[in-house]
């Protein structure tokens, strides 16, 4: 079993089976990751705002330094009529860097690497974005498939191309993601495996190329974070400034 | 280069995977629904109480924190401003101060320079005067003893000439008609004498 590198990826309950009518709702090794992972966020940001000293300790640089990127990057993409979504915005950016980050330690698992995690939370923004965009907006919200400054011939065809292309948003957000996590997670156990079946003689390599991978993913897990923090970013930028 | 590692193992991963879908009847495990619902719902849970707390209870607290350090370093900015200003103030209090009693010092020392100078022209004065009178003193006596000595030279070449004349001859002789001559000769040659 430990051989096949998808099974990193099994979900299994851990305790009794909990049903709520028809739904199974147990409690599972990928509740306990986001559990985990909720609480060292909340853990690690009360511990940060606690005191207030002038020069701050580590842990409060942490946080401030999190919240002024965060603050910055929403500010940058989306303008200043974004700032009643950054509490939002700074959850996601924090919950999916901390799965992706969770993911890293051996023997865990990914939350992210699940393609309905990442799905509900890109149907979640885009539903979300697009409620935005009707109450900013009303019908007017519509002409974000109608560019300007296109010839009259071409439009039923952009037309149409913007529509699929905004259809589109939660499922290439979500599979982002999800296959980011997933390809790196399978490779490296892949060339962990591989580690094992060359031995003592030929196993260097792979070691090596596992190392370098290590820090390749846990770069990706911090990048992916951002990708779909800014993405989100932008998908409001263009619920809340219409000029497309 | 690494990027190329990176894709290629995708790359290779896959036959993998192929293998696993063909090992394990289950395949991928993200496709089996089986905790689809699980995942869902703790998620949301998970999610929506991390997004309550943090956006009520510890974002505020960060930018207020945040809000705080940033005011109280504009104070404390001020502040060593303020201070700043101060110091300059004093500092060119001082320099006056200084400028001030360096002319005063100026001053007393040429005051100072200026009585000794008075005192040394009045002493000056006053020895002047002292050698001036001294002076006149002595030409005074000058001239007394330059009158009187006519006198004497004819007193003496009276009685020389009468003494002489008594030898010569051997007869007195009167000596109002010498002096008579001798005055009258004195008188005569008494400029080529004097000098006067």
């Amino acid at each position: 079993m430990a051989a096949n590198p998808m099974s990193q990826f099994d979900v299994y309950r851990i305790g009794p089976e909990i049903k709520v009518g028809a739904f199974d709702i147990s409690f599972t090794n990928a509740s306990l990751f986001m559990i985990l992972s909720t609480v060292s966020i909340l853990l690690i940001f009360n511990l940060g705002s606690k005191k207030n000293s002038i020069l701050p300790n580590k842990i409060q640089l942490i946080a401030e330094l999190s919240y002024t990127f965060v603050s910055k990057m929403i500010s940058d993409t989306a303008g200043s009529k974004a700032k009643p979504y950054f509490a939002f915005i700074f959850s996601l950016f924090m919950f999916v860097l901390f799965c992706n980050m969770f993911g890293m330690i051996p023997y865990t698992f990914t939350v992210t690497s699940h393609i309905i995690v990442t799905f509900v939370l890109a149907a979640f923004i885009f539903i979300g974005v697009t409620v935005i965009g009707f109450i900013k907006h009303g019908f007017g919200y519509l002409k974000l498939f109608v560019p300007s400054g296109v010839p009259a011939v071409l439009l039923p065809l952009i037309v149409v191309i913007e529509i699929i292309s905004y259809l589109s948003r939660p499922i290439s957000l979500s599979v982002r993601l999800f296959a980011n996590m997933m390809a790196g997670h399978t490779m490296m156990k892949v060339f962990g495996g591989f580690v094992i079946s060359l031995g003592i003689v030929g196993g260097w390599l792979p070691l090596s190329f596992s190392v370098a991978l290590t820090g390749l993913e846990i770069l990706v897990a911090f990048l992916q974070a951002y990708v779909f923090a800014i993405l989100t970013c932008i998908y409001l930028n263009d619920a809340l400034n219409l000029h497309h | 280069m690494v990027k190329k590692i990176y894709f290629q193992s995708i790359f290779f991963s896959f036959f993998f995977i192929k293998e696993a879908f063909a090992a394990e009847s289950g395949g991928m495990p993200q496709l089996n629904p089986e905790f689809w619902v699980s995942q869902i719902f703790w998620l949301i849970l998970t999610f929506g109480i991390m997004y309550l707390v943090l956006s009520k209870l510890i974002l505020p607290k960060i930018s207020n924190n945040l809000e705080t350090r940033k005011s109280q370093i504009l104070e404390n900015i001020e502040a060593a401003e303020k201070q700043r200003e101060d110091s300059d103030a004093k500092l060119k209090e001082y320099d006056e101060i200084i400028s001030k009693s360096k002319l005063e010092a100026n001053s007393i020392f040429n005051q100072a320079r200026e009585k000794a100078l008075k005192d040394i022209s009045a002493k000056r004065a006053i020895l002047d005067q002292q050698i001036d009178n001294e002076i006149v003193e002595a030409e005074k006596e000058i001239d007394i003893l330059r009158k009187n000595a006519p006198d004497k030279i004819n007193k003496i070449a009276i009685e020389t000439s009468s003494e002489l004349l008594q030898k010569l001859i051997g007869a007195d002789v009167n000596n109002s008609s010498i002096s008579a001559i001798v005055d009258d000769l004195s008188k005569r040659n008494g400029d080529k004498y004097y000098g006067n």
